[in-house]
């Protein structure tokens, strides 16, 4: 896409990119680029010295049991994650397309968690679920389950997964939501007069037609997992217990801030940027081919 | 509707009736512990419905802070916050306008290799590069400063893409007949480009005003000062350790400080949020 009728100026444009390209240089492409020089250099403990070792904290990392645990606890986090959290705002959002009384309501209240910040939202169901005065852990215990997410694993991993789709949902709600008033209301009407009931028309009408969206979903919710719920794993679990939910953002965090280890915390970071990278590609390419409908 | 379904209308009633309970039960639990006594939330269950104290706790924590954890006052925090809110989409809105007005009407060089460093910057996200981006602030002499704060998350390139696919559906004739009357580029861009974009202006603020709040991450790294701390942060600084360590009351009063600003931007602004959601990611 191209504009017919431009402006001329030997300098005007440069003077109005310049304050967005000072900024993107200074705080994204000189960290990028310090991020892998790090990754690079293997620096003594109190950081004073450093030398250059090639890839052999990449190395490290792939033989590090921790790294690749870190690997699978963020796959599994993000699979459920975004597939419990798309498939729960699917059902709300044809619930709410097809009422007419009070969908006012219903939209007010299920969009209420996006103004929530993911910190806070971990800070709610760590409450919800303290092990000692949480409500649901009274109501757990009454039905028989003891519930303590600060000593077991499985329990933390599935309060992180909680509280993490609990804040997405208003988004994926409103994606689909906006998905569904867009579907031509002809196509169900001729649908219906041909006999498909309500299920039928939403397997082979509804759900094709809302593929786009719900691969654009995908991806956001997977983007989504994998670093903006940073806040709510820090507030709960902070990656415990045993490192069950140390997600790879979370150990990037860890071995930078905490443990103070910059080569292999950098080593980290490109490892998910290129991560990032092919996601955000795979999007594109679809957004690509989304335009030639 | 295509036809009336009884049974159907039942079950969506009660499938949203449940997701909206799902969803609230939460945030009132912490409303109700807001309004009660550290005592009272103690007990096994604790109370389900608003006590006696809500005037106390909001009181206390916007004043004086907590007693075992941080005891930075809140009101300070919430200072914190709203000038981190507003600067980042004020931010954002005006650098991302201007570049994206002189990559859309004007033709020089470098002007892709340009476009493309801005849209690099959309694929990785501050908790990528967190260590050296945090080591540059640092020899820049940021830390614990509103600068420090905000500069980072301003570096993006989403606002620059909205803006440039609006600019792509403003009428050539219109340009041209700004040209035709003599009007330079930068009249152009008062007169009619900028009262064009109000709209989207309007869309992008309240998105980014929600992401500016409720930043965690970077924040967390960058104060180490109480008086330079975001609500959400002072918040983290609350829970000292386990159940019985922590004031819940004082906690839960700050963390429904912390959502009503960002809550009532979504309540208010509802149809502008919608927009500026669906249009951003776009």
């Amino acid at each position: 896409m191209e504009k017919r009728v431009v402006f001329r100026s030997a300098w005007l444009p440069y003077v109005l990119v310049a304050p967005q390209l000072a900024i993107t240089i200074v705080f994204f492409f000189w960290p990028a680029a310090q991020a892998v020089w790090y990754s690079f250099q293997l620096q003594d403990a109190f950081g004073l010295q450093s030398e250059f070792v090639g890839l052999e904290n990449f190395k490290f990392l792939f033989r590090d049991p921790h790294y690749l645990q870190s690997f699978k606890t963020t796959a599994i986090f993000s699979v459920a994650v975004a597939g419990s959290g798309i498939a729960l705002s699917l059902l709300l959002a044809t619930m709410a397309d097809r009422v007419i009384r009070g969908a006012l309501v219903y939209k007010t209240i299920l969009i209420w968690p996006y103004a929530v910040a993911a910190a806070v939202a971990g800070v709610l169901w760590a409450f919800l679920f303290a092990p000692s005065i949480g409500i649901v852990t009274f109501v757990l215990k009454a039905m028989g389950v003891d519930w303590n997410w600060i000593i077991n694993g499985n329990q933390a991993m599935l309060l992180v997964i909680i509280a993490s789709v609990w804040k997405q949902i208003s988004y994926n709600f409103l994606f689909f939501l906006a998905g569904l008033q867009s579907i031509p209301k002809s196509l169900l009407e001729a649908a219906a007069i041909d006999g498909a009931g309500p299920s039928r028309r939403f397997w082979t009408i509804v759900v094709p037609l809302l593929s786009p969206t719900t691969f654009f979903l995908l991806v956001v919710n997977i983007v989504y997992a994998f670093f903006d719920t940073f806040g709510v794993i820090d507030t709960t679990t902070q990656g415990g217990p045993a490192q069950a939910t140390q997600i790879l953002v979370y150990k990037v965090y860890h071995d930078g801030v905490k443990s103070a280890d910059i080569g292999g915390s950098s080593a980290q970071s490109v490892i998910l940027m290129i991560i990032v990278i092919a996601l955000t590609a795979v999007q594109f390419r679809f957004i690509e081919r989304k335009v030639q409908y | 509707m295509v036809e009336k379904r009884p049974l159907l209308d039942f079950v969506s009633h009660g499938v949203l009736i449940l997701g909206a309970i799902v969803v609230a039960f939460p945030i009132y639990i912490t409303f109700v512990a807001s309004t009660r006594t550290f005592e009272e939330i103690m007990q096994v269950p604790m109370p389900l419905l608003p006590g006696q104290h809500f005037l106390e706790n909001y009181a206390q924590v916007l004043f004086a802070g907590t007693t075992t954890g941080s005891r930075a006052a809140v009101w300070a925090m919430l200072m914190n916050s709203t000038i981190m809110a507003l600067a980042v989409p004020l931010g954002k809105i005006s650098i991302s306008i201007i570049s994206s007005f002189a990559l859309v009407y004007f033709r020089f060089p470098l002007r892709n290799f340009f476009f493309w460093m801005i849209f690099v910057t959309l694929m990785l996200p501050v908790e990528v590069r967190i260590i050296p981006t945090f080591k540059v602030i640092a020899d820049l002499g940021l830390l614990n400063t509103y600068a420090g704060l905000t500069l980072p998350l301003i570096a993006s390139a989403t606002a620059t893409f909205l803006f440039r696919q609006f600019f792509m559906t403003i009428p050539d004739e219109l340009a041209e007949a700004a040209r035709m009357d003599g009007a330079g580029p930068m009249r152009f861009f008062w007169d009619v480009v900028l009262p064009l974009s109000k709209t989207t202006m309007a869309a992008l603020f309240v998105i980014q005003f929600i992401y500016g709040w409720n930043q965690y991450l970077w924040p967390l790294l960058i104060t180490s000062d109480e008086s330079m701390y975001t609500t959400v942060i002072g918040i983290k600084r609350m829970i000292v350790g386990g159940d019985a360590a922590n004031e819940w009351n004082l906690i839960m009063a700050t963390a429904m400080l912390a959502m009503l600003p960002p809550a009532l931007v979504v309540l208010l602004m509802q149809k502008w949020f919608v927009k500026g959601l669906v249009e951003t990611e776009k």
